[in-house]
């Protein structure tokens, strides 16, 4: 996935400019920086939720598979089957435990019950959900903890098969037992999907990310400072903002 | 996976059930938004064989109403309706908006939390009561009353009380919420500074609440101006302008709802005439309500 | 340190606020007692069922209520799918700064300041007269239906902007159709203000009585079809109490009725919003 001088404004007031960025296949990348330099907003360019935005303009190329996704005549319900995604706060939707995984995928087009109830299985195994909600399938979501929740939320995710995943700080709004449980997780997701994931902790990004970006805020709007693999990065980066963001300087 | 057989290229239109729901939406809302235009529309065309012959001028200059002789004969003075009208809005909003607003600071300030939920509920309930009920309890009880202390009784004073009681829970619950939306560190600011309750109220919460109170009346005044059963039954329909509040009088709603039933021609293209100025003057009340609270908000 | 005048002031202050709130409780009270007082004596079973009878001095009101349902009936079954669908549009599909949705928003607000009697002027002209309902259930119903509207939308609107808009960002991330979301998600959860808007439609138009004079009609018989004309309850009281000497007795039991009905839909409002919509909101 490849990013070419993508910029983002609401109304007048630009939120992203001079993005340039590629995302390679298959790895978990990392998105950091401080608060408002558009690490979300860049997230929800890559599967256009900024069309929820009343008032947000995008300009730029956003290439996946050789197609320009932000082109009006994309697709959107198969972009976003293709591309998924996490939220901070995890957002069943207020049905059952087996219905958040079953509606999406009947409204997929998967017509079979019995394919549907097999293709939940697979996906709550993954994420090592099964065996605490296999009895209560039909409870609804809203019941679980939170941690429970954002696990069904990545497995509501994987079951409709995509190719990317995007997540929105999916660990913040967890305790840490949870947040580690999620971040093994994703971690797991490695060589299987292309995970790009905004994240807050430092630590985090360490420990799970193959590449690395970092955002910061240039003439008054967010735009990329620095990447590259994440060891590189870390232990030497070529921009004087990342070292001190990464010493605890700045930011 | 078994997904893959939908698995399409990325590069196709939206669906179509979207499309057709957004377009069925969007034929219901300009269908839903068309009715104003819709009623202008046939109140002008049926006014305008009125408007035409008779002209607007003679609706205020001629010597009295008595429209069924045609346009010629005919004499086509809504004045008394209008003054009617003007005078009974007048005297129920003096009456109603202070009394209406001490409603609001007593749920909100004096009562007890039980007892303003109660009386938050009784005046949910005057809300609810139609106006033929008002109108029917004023002709029975309130009219023979006023009738103690001059007859006839059914006059403009029996329908500035009847449409004060009607209006009050408008302003009232409007004005509540307009105090409830006040925000808390406000009021806490005033009291920190030592204001009596008095002094919160007059100096902290009125002020901020002031827009919301005054959309409330302008609420209540739309209200007034286009009651009908209520003013029908216990304002005494006579027409004329009346020289003090025991007189009866007659609204211009009440015109309408008296001689729609038998009006013909240019009598009854007179009486959509005063249907098209009622609506003027709900516009230009919508219109000025929408105006303040712009200005309010902005300041 | 408080200036003793000042707790003067406040005194007489809350002195005349807890009166004027008694004087408003009391006016309430008297109006209900009156009409029960002298009503109650002619309610009895036979009272809802009978015809009327000598011009509504004796007998009941039976086809007066069937009258008055039917109305209620055709007046529901138009503007609820009109009203739900525009409730639709401007909460989820037209942008906020969109023309349309704009419009439409300072057209409803016009519309519901509309006077009834000149909604009545409007449905006599289009409905009885233009398109040839004559005085008839149906144009009474059309009438009503249009006098409600803006009512219907408020609340099926808010509805909808109460549900949380995490659901919608879940769903549009998982790229589900707007149509499954609106069926499946959103209209569900939106359940609560949907019914509120249908019972607060419902009793302002069993209130409305100068609307129907001139669309509905004052006939008092059973009503045949559609095309008959038929009396609603409020203007049975009008008729009662301005047009038919000794008509009163009657016309309060109709009152009582008339209000009962009103009173059991208001309380049903507020049972359902404390129970249903509160739970749904904090939850």
């Amino acid at each position: 996935m490849t990013v070419h001088d993508l910029a983002v404004s609401y109304g007048a007031k630009p939120a992203l400019h001079n993005v340039d960025l590629s995302i390679h296949r298959n790895c978990i990348t990392a998105i950091i920086g401080p608060s408002g330099c558009g690490k979300s907003t860049f997230l929800t360019c890559l599967n256009r939720m900024t069309d929820l935005v009343p008032g947000c303009h995008v300009t730029g190329r956003v290439e996946m598979d050789q197609t320009d996704i932000t082109n009006g005549t994309v697709n959107l319900i198969a972009l976003r089957r293709r591309v998924g995604m996490i939220f901070q706060k995890p957002n069943p939707l207020p049905l059952s435990i087996r219905k958040n995984l079953t509606f999406p995928l009947k409204q997929h087009g998967l017509r079979r019950r019995s394919e549907r109830d097999a293709e939940a299985e697979i996906a709550l195994r993954r994420v090592g959900l099964w065996e605490e909600v296999k009895d209560r399938l039909n409870a609804p979501a809203s019941g679980l903890s939170g941690g429970q929740q954002q696990r069904l939320c990545i497995a509501r995710a994987l079951a409709l098969d995509p190719k990317v995943l995007l997540m929105d700080e999916p660990c913040s709004a967890l305790d840490p037992i949870a947040s580690g449980v999620v971040e093994d997780l994703i971690a797991s997701l490695r060589g299987k999907y292309t995970v790009v994931v905004v994240t807050h902790n430092l630590a985090q990004a360490r420990r799970i990310a193959d590449d690395v970006v970092m955002f910061w805020v240039r003439d008054g709007a967010g735009t990329v400072v620095e990447s590259g693999r994440a060891q590189q990065v870390f232990e030497s980066p070529g921009s004087e903002i990342t070292a001190a963001y990464l010493r605890g300087e700045r930011g | 996976m078994l997904l893959n057989n939908c698995e399409q290229s990325v590069s196709r239109r939206p669906s179509g059930t979207d499309r057709w729901l957004e377009r069925i939406l969007r034929l219901a809302g300009i269908l839903a938004g068309a009715i104003v235009v819709l009623i202008v529309l046939f109140l002008v065309i049926e006014a305008w064989p009125a408007l035409q012959t008779v002209g607007l001028t003679r609706f205020f200059s001629d010597p009295s109403w008595h429209p069924a002789g045609g346009p010629e004969q005919g004499r086509f003075n809504l004045t008394p309706m209008l003054v009617g009208t003007l005078l009974a809005t007048a005297g129920a909003i003096a009456v109603a908006a202070p009394l209406g607003v001490a409603c609001a600071l007593f749920t909100r300030f004096y009562a007890p939390r039980r007892i303003g939920q109660v009386h938050h509920r009784v005046l949910e309930l005057l809300a609810g009561i139609p106006s033929v009920v008002y109108g029917f309890w004023g002709l029975v009880v309130l009219a023979p009353l006023i009738a103690k202390l001059q007859p006839p009784g059914q006059s403009l004073l029996a329908a500035i009380v009847i449409l004060a009681i009607m209006i009050l829970p408008t302003v009232a619950l409007l004005s509540e919420a307009a105090l409830r939306s006040v925000p808390q560190a406000h009021l806490q600011a005033a009291h920190a500074m030592g204001f009596s309750r008095l002094g919160v109220i007059f100096g902290a919460a009125l002020p901020a609440a002031r827009g919301g109170i005054v959309t409330a009346v302008l609420l209540a005044t739309g209200r007034a101006i286009g009651e009908t059963m209520a003013l029908l039954m216990v304002a005494g329909n006579v027409v004329q302008v009346p020289h003090s509040v025991f007189d009866p009088v007659r609204t211009m709603t009440a015109n309408i709802a008296l001689e729609l039933g038998y009006a013909m021609d240019h009598h009854r293209s007179a009486l959509f005439v005063s249907g098209l100025m009622l609506m003027l003057m709900i516009i230009v009340l919508v219109g000025l309500s929408e105006w303040m609270g712009r200005s309010w908000s902005r300041g | 340190m408080m200036l003793p005048t000042g707790q003067w002031s406040d005194r007489v202050m809350a002195l005349v606020v807890w009166a004027i709130a008694l004087m408003v409780v009391g006016v309430f009270f008297w109006i209900v007692a009156d009409l029960v007082r002298h009503g109650v004596e002619h309610l009895s079973w036979q009272f809802l069922t009978d015809s009327p009878r000598d011009a509504g001095r004796a007998g009941g009101i039976g086809p007066i209520l069937v009258s008055t349902l039917l109305i209620l009936a055709v007046c529901l079954a138009v503007s609820v799918p009109i009203g739900l669908a525009t409730a639709i549009l401007l909460a989820e599909f037209a942008r906020a700064d969109g023309w349309l949705g704009r419009s439409i928003r300072r057209s409803l607000d016009v519309l519901a300041g509309v006077p009834s009697i000149v909604f009545g002027l409007f449905g006599n002209a289009l409905f009885s007269i233009y398109l040839g309902m004559g005085f008839s259930i149906l144009s009474g119903g059309l009438t009503l239906a249009c006098m409600v509207l803006p009512l219907l939308i408020r609340s099926a609107e808010e509805g909808l902007l109460a549900v949380p808009d995490d659901y919608r960002k879940a769903g549009a991330a998982l790229g589900l159709s707007r149509s499954a979301m609106l069926w499946r998600i959103l209209l569900p959860a939106a359940t609560p203000g949907l019914v509120v808007g249908l019972i607060l439609s419902t009793s302002r138009a069993l209130a409305e009585t100068a609307a129907l004079l001139f669309t509905s009609g004052y006939v008092d018989r059973m009503p045949e079809s559609l095309f008959d004309s038929g009396r609603s309850l409020s203007i049975h009281i009008y008729d009662l109490a301005m047009n038919v000497p000794g008509g009163e007795g009657r016309a309060y039991a109709t009152a009582i009725v008339l209000l009962g009905l009103l009173i059991t839909i208001n309380i049903l409002t507020f049972w359902i919003a404390d129970r249903w919509l509160g739970g749904r909101i904090t939850r």
